[in-house]
C-alpha cells in the first residue's frame, strides 16, 4: 500500500534525490531518526555537522561551554564577528539550523566535563557522539561511559596540516556493504539445475544466424565447458594456459560466413572475456566465513541481534541445502541476448535465489522459535536483503580507547610495524599523543606562543620519548616531526578541518544507515603530502 | 590557546576590511613560521598573509557542489579577491549539498547567490560572480588571475579551460616564462569517489595528457534499444531516443529533464515497453536518472575534494608546504582510501606538447574517416570538430558541422576520399572544437600500403 503522496514528501524526495540514489529510502529513514551529539563547536565540529544536516539527519545537539573568540570566527563558517563573547554552542546551532528546515537542533552551554560530572546519562540518549578538541583526560572518561553503554563515538581533530579520526564502536554489523567491484554470482563451476536444463534445450547448430548471435554468453560458457570437461576428465580450465585454450575452443564456435570469415558475434566476445573470472570456483569469502564462525553466531541467545540470528541460519543453510555455498544472489549481468531468452535465464537465477531464500527463512523461523522469540521479530524482506547480500556481510569491532591507551594492551606491534616506513602517518599519531601529553603537563599546546616555540620543542621531545618508552617503541626517525608540530601551535586550518568534516560525516552516515563499511579504527590524514592511512590501534 | 592581541599584519593597510583581533591566528602559524616540511622557496613572513588578503586573485569555476565548498574554504583561508563563474541556476535537488543556497533561491543564478552569501558571512571577502559560460571570456579575462580552481561537472569544460591556460603561456627562446604560468587546481566527484589534481600548465601533465583517465561515456547499442531490450534502462532509453521524437508529446518540444510532466510521460511509456518484454524494475527515479544521466552526489565527498583543492591553492599561493604532485584519488565506500601519484605528461599531447600532431591515413580513407577518428579516438574525444585547410593559399572549409548552412554545403565532403579533396602528404588541416579554445593543427601522413 503506497504512502499518501503529499507535497512535503515529494519535496523531500526531490531535495534528497542525489543521495537517495546511494543509500535508498530505507537508509534515509534511519538518518532522519538519528540524534547526533557534537561536543565542541570547533571548525572541525561544525563542518562535520554541516555534512550531516544537509543530508537530513533527524536532530543534533551541540555541547560546548566556550564563548566565541576572535580566532574562532576566523576559521569557522558558522560563527560571526558579532557573536564574539556569546555562547559558541548557541551561535553555531543557530547558523547550522539555517542549512535545512527538516532538521532540529539545540545547544547545551556546558562543558563536557560538567556533563560527565552531573549528568552522564544524558549522553546515552544519542545515536552517536562526535567529539573534537577534547583534552585527553575527559576523552578517556567519556569514552569508557559510551563504550559501556554501546553508544558509538567518533573522535575527530584537525591539528595544523594533520587530521585525525578515531572510531569507537563495540560491534557494527553491515548487510549492505555495497562493494565497488563485486564478482558476479554465476556458479558455473556448480551449474544450477535450471541452467543445465535450459542449456540442454538449446541446440546451437540448429539456430538461425540471429538466434546464434543472441544466445546469452552464460549459456555459451556452460555448453563449451561441458565440451571441455568431456575432453579433460571432468575438470574445468584452471590455469592461464588452460583458460587460453578454452578461449580458443569458444572462438571455434563463432560462425563463419560464406568466405570463411568469422561473423561479428558479440555474445561470443563476451563469453571469451568472461573466462578469466567466471570460471573461478565459487566460494565463501573469508569475511563471511569469519562471520559464520564467530562466537556471536554460534552461541546465540535471546539477546542476539537479527544479524547474528540470520548468520546462524546462513551457516545452517550452507551446511545443508546450500551444499557448501551461499544462497544464490539471483542477479545476472546484462549480456548480448534477445529479450526473451535473457529474461528466461534471469528468471532461472531469480527462481533459485528465491528457493534458497525460502530455505534460509525457514531456518530463521526455527531459530527464533528455539530462542523463544516471536516469528515476526525478523521480517521476510530483511531476510531477503540478507540473502541477496550474503557474500558482502561485514562486521566491524573497534577496540576501546582504554585498550588503546593502556600500555599493556596498546597496539605496539601494529605501530612498530609501521615505524619501518619513516614517512608513515603513524608518526603523526605519536606526535598527537605527545602533544596531548604536553598539554596535560603544561596546560597549553606546544608552539602556541611565538616566543616559546623553541623551548616548547625541547619539552615536546621529552614528551615524545616518554610515549615511545611507554609503548616500548623505537626512536623517531627524524626531529622534523617535532619541529613541524611546534610550528603548528595546535592551529586549526579551515581547509584541513573541512576535509576532516567530510570524511567524519560520511563515517557517521555509515554507522547510522548501516550501509557501506566504516573504517577500523584510526585514520590519519597528512595535508602536506596529501596522503592518509588507517591503523587498527 | 589565546593570542588575542591586536594583530600586526600587513593586510595592504585597508582598515575597512574588518580584521578583528585574532582573526587570522590559525593561518598565521603556517605563514609566519617555517618548518622542515615547508617548500624550499618558503620564507616565513607577515607579508604572505597580506598578499593573500589583498593581492592574490583566484578564479573559481563552478558554484555548485564543489564550488560552494571551494568558496567557503578560500574565504576562510585568507583569500579575498575571488571571482566565480557558473552558468547554472539553483534547483531543489542541489540543496542537499550546495549549502550557500536556500529554498527561496531556487531559480536564481548560482554564482550570484553564492557570492552574496560568502561576502556577507566573511567580512572583507569580495567574491565577484559571473552568471556565464567559461567560453564567454577570452585571454584578457583569464590572464588576470594568479590561480584557477575548478569544480566542474563536465570534461568538455575542463578541457576548454585547460586549453585556455595553455594558450596563455609565453616562451622566450624556447624557455617558459614562469610569469605566464597560471596553476590550475581541478577537483571532481561522483558519489563516494573523488579526485583532486594540481596542474602547472606547460610543466606538469595537463587535462589532455591524461584524457584516458576519463573513459568515454558508454551508451547502449541502438540495436539493443530498438530490438532486444533486457534492462529497465533500455526501455527508458528507447522512449527517450525513439518514441519521443516519433510521438512528439507536449507540442513537439525537446525533452526537458527537469519537467516532471516530461519525466512522467517517459516513465509511463517505459513501463509499457517493459511490460511487453516482461522486464521489471522501471521506476520514476530510474527514469529520471537515465534521462538526465544523473550522477549521485552527497555533501561529504564534495567537502573532502574541495578542501583538498583549496589546501593546494593555499600551498601554491604561499609556498608554506609542497603542493600535491600531482594527482589524488579518494574513495570512502569501504573504509577510507586515498591514493596519490604523479601522472605523466604525454610527450605528444594534443594540447600541451609543442609537437605537431599527425594523422595517419591510407589513400582510400575519406574525410569521414578523419572525422570519426577525431571524435572516437580516446586521445581526441572531440564533439563536433570543424575541419578546414589551406589550398593554393586560400582557406578551404572541408566540413563545418557547427554552422547549419555550411554544414549542409560541406556534408558531401565526408564521403569523398581525402585525395579527391586535394589533400596531399604533409598537408596541414586545422581543427576547431568546443573542447578547446584554440584551433589545433594536424599534419596528414599517408600510410604506405603493404
Amino acid at each position: 500500500m503506497a504512502a499518501p503522496v503529499n507535497r512535503k514528501n515529494v519535496d523531500k524526495k526531490a531535495k534528497y534525490d542525489r543521495q537517495l540514489r546511494l543509500w535508498g529510502d530505507h537508509g534515509q529513514a534511519l538518518l532522519e531518526n538519528a540524534k547526533i551529539c557534537l561536543i565542541n563547536a570547533s571548525a572541525t565540529g561544525t563542518e562535520i555537522l554541516k555534512n550531516l544536516i544537509l543530508p537530513g539527519i533527524g536532530s543534533f545537539t551541540i555541547i560546548d561551554g566556550n564563548k566565541v573568540k576572535g580566532e574562532d570566527v576566523g576559521n569557522n563558517f558558522f560563527l560571526t564577528q558579532d557573536s564574539i563573547g556569546k555562547s559558541r554552542a548557541q551561535v553555531a546551532t543557530e547558523l547550522l539550523l539555517e542549512l535545512n528546515n527538516d532538521v532540529t537542533g539545540n545547544a547545551v552551554e556546558e562543558s563536557p566535563e560538567q556533563i560527565l560530572e552531573n549528568n552522564p546519562e544524558y549522553l546515552k540518549s544519542f545515536t552517536i557522539v562526535i567529539v573534537t578538541s577534547l583534552v585527553e583526560r575527559t576523552l578517556l572518561d567519556l569514552s569508557s561511559i559510551l563504550y559501556a553503554a554501546d553508544i558509538p563515538l567518533l573522535v575527530c581533530r584537525s591539528y595544523g596540516m594533520i587530521g585525525y579520526m578515531r572510531l569507537v564502536v563495540k560491534e557494527h554489523t553491515v548487510i549492505e556493504s555495497q562493494p565497488d567491484n563485486a564478482h558476479e554470482d554465476l556458479r558455473l563451476d556448480k551449474p544450477l539445475a535450471g541452467l543445465v536444463e535450459y542449456a540442454h534445450s538449446l541446440d546451437l547448430e540448429a539456430m538461425t544466424k540471429q538466434e546464434h548471435m543472441h544466445t546469452p554468453y552464460l549459456v555459451l560458457l556452460y555448453k563449451f565447458l561441458e565440451k571441455w570437461k568431456e575432453m579433460h576428465n571432468g575438470q574445468v580450465p584452471k590455469n592461464y594456459k588452460e583458460k587460453t585454450s578454452f578461449k580458443d575452443l569458444l572462438r571455434s564456435g563463432i560462425r563463419k560466413n560464406e568466405h570463411g570469415v568469422p561473423e561479428d558475434e558479440e555474445n561470443f566476445d563476451e563469453a571469451i572475456m568472461a573466462v578469466n573470472t567466471a570460471l573461478n570456483p565459487s566460494k565463501i569469502p573469508s569475511e563471511v566465513q569469519g562471520i559464520i564462525d564467530d562466537p556471536a553466531c554460534t552461541n546465540l541467545s535471546s539477546e542476539s541481534s537479527s544479524f547474528w540470528i540470520m548468520a546462524q541460519a546462513l551457516k545452517q543453510f550452507i551446511a545443508n541445502e546450500g551444499n557448501g555455498m551461499l544462497p544464490l544472489r539471483g542477479a545476472i549481468p546484462d549480456m548480448t541476448a534477445d529479450s526473451k531468452r535473457y529474461i528466461q535465464l534471469q528468471n532461472i537465477y531469480k527462481e533459485q535465489a528465491r528457493t534458497d531464500c525460502i530455505a534460509v527463512t525457514s531456518r530463521v523461523q526455527q531459530i527464533l522459535t528455539s530462542l523463544g522469540k516471536a516469528s515476526d521479530t525478523i521480517q521476510d524482506n530483511e531476510i531477503k536483503l540478507f540473502c541477496k547480500n550474503s557474500a558482502f556481510l561485514r562486521v566491524i569491532r573497534c577496540r576501546s580507547l582504554t585498550q588503546e591507551y593502556s600500555p599493556d594492551s596498546a597496539a605496539t606491534q601494529e605501530i612498530s610495524m609501521n615505524f619501518e616506513n619513516p614517512d608513515s602517518e603513524i608518526y603523526w599519531y605519536i606526535m598527537l599523543r605527545a602533544a596531548d601529553k604536553f598539554y596535560s603537563q603544561y596546560s597549553y599546546f606546544p608552539g602556541t606562543y611565538d616566543d616559546q616555540v623553541d623551548s616548547d620543542s625541547v619539552k615536546l621531545k621529552s614528551c615524545v620519548c616518554s610515549i615511545l618508552q611507554e609503548l616500548t617503541l623505537g626512536a623517531l626517525p627524524k626531529e622534523d616531526y617535532i619541529q613541524e608540530l611546534c610550528r603548528y601551535g595546535a592551529c586549526e586550518l579551515h581547509s584541513v578541518a573541512s576535509f576532516m568534516g567530510g570524511v567524519a560525516a560520511q563515517e557517521v552516515i555509515k554507522i547510522v544507515t548501516n550501509q557501506f563499511v566504516p573504517f577500523n579504527n584510526t585514520y590519519l590524514y597528512n595535508a602536506m603530502t596529501t596522503t592518509s592511512a588507517t591503523f587498527q590501534l | 590557546m589565546s593570542n588575542d592581541e591586536p594583530m600586526v599584519v600587513d593586510d595592504g593597510g585597508d582598515a575597512e576590511k574588518q580584521n578583528w583581533p585574532g582573526r587570522w591566528n590559525h593561518v598565521k602559524k603556517l605563514l609566519e613560521r617555517t618548518g622542515p616540511f615547508a617548500h624550499s622557496d618558503f620564507e616565513a613572513s607577515p607579508e604572505i598573509l597580506g598578499f593573500l588578503l589583498s593581492m592574490c586573485k583566484v578564479l573559481v569555476i563552478g558554484a555548485g557542489g564543489l564550488g560552494c565548498e571551494i568558496l567557503k574554504d578560500l574565504a576562510l583561508s585568507g583569500f579575498r579577491q575571488i571571482e566565480v563563474i557558473d552558468m547554472d541556476t539553483i534547483d531543489l535537488s542541489n540543496l542537499n549539498r550546495q549549502f550557500l543556497f536556500r529554498l527561496k533561491d531556487i531559480g536564481q543564478p548560482k554564482a550570484t547567490v553564492a557570492a552574496e552569501f560568502i561576502n556577507k558571512r566573511i567580512p572583507g571577502c569580495e567574491v565577484k560572480p559571473h552568471f556565464n559560460k567559461i567560453q564567454d571570456f577570452d585571454e584578457s579575462f583569464y590572464r588576470q588571475f594568479h590561480i584557477v580552481v575548478c569544480g566542474l561537472d563536465s570534461i568538455i569544460a575542463r578541457r576548454w579551460i585547460n586549453g585556455m591556460l595553455l594558450s596563455l603561456l609565453r616562451y622566450e627562446d624556447g624557455v617558459l616564462d614562469q610569469a605566464s604560468l597560471i596553476p590550475m587546481i581541478d577537483g571532481g566527484t561522483e558519489g563516494f569517489k573523488g579526485n583532486a589534481r594540481v596542474i602547472l600548465p606547460g610543466m606538469t601533465p595537463c587535462i589532455e595528457c591524461t584524457l584516458d583517465l576519463y573513459p568515454p561515456q558508454v551508451n547502449f547499442p541502438m540495436c539493443t534499444i530498438a530490438h532486444t531490450p533486457r534492462l529497465p534502462a533500455h526501455c527508458i532509453e528507447y522512449v527517450k531516443v525513439l518514441l519521443w521524437p516519433q510521438e512528439k508529446p507536449f507540442d513537439g518540444v525537446a525533452i526537458d529533464g527537469d519537467d516532471p510532466d516530461h519525466i512522467q510521460w517517459i516513465f509511463e511509456k517505459s513501463q509499457q515497453r517493459a511490460d511487453e518484454y516482461n522486464i521489471q524494475g522501471v521506476t520514476y527515479r530510474l527514469t529520471q536518472g537515465v534521462v538526465k544521466r544523473i550522477i549521485p552526489a552527497v555533501a561529504s565527498t564534495n567537502a573532502v575534494i574541495a578542501a583538498q583543492c583549496v589546501t593546494e591553492v593555499f600551498k601554491v599561493a604561499s609556498s608554506c608546504c609542497n603542493p600535491l604532485n600531482n594527482y589524488m584519488v579518494f574513495n570512502d565506500t569501504d573504509g577510507l582510501y586515498t591514493y596519490t601519484f604523479e601522472a605523466e605528461k604525454k610527450e605528444d599531447c594534443l594540447a600541451c606538447s609543442q609537437i605537431p600532431q599527425t594523422i595517419q591515413v591510407s589513400t582510400d580513407d575519406t574525410l569521414q574517416t578523419v572525422y570519426d577518428y577525431l571524435c572516437e579516438n580516446p586521445q581526441m574525444q572531440m564533439k563536433s570538430p570543424n575541419i578546414t585547410t589551406t589550398m593554393d593559399g586560400k582557406n578551404k572549409t572541408l566540413y563545418m558541422p557547427t554552422i547549419e548552412s555550411i554544414k549542409k554545403r560541406t556534408k558531401e565532403n565526408l564521403a569523398k576520399k581525402l585525395t579527391d579533396l586535394g589533400l596531399t602528404e604533409g598537408q596541414e588541416i586545422v581543427v576547431s572544437d568546443q573542447t578547446s579554445p584554440t584551433s589545433l593543427i594536424f599534419v596528414i601522413k599517408f600510410k604506405v600500403n603493404s
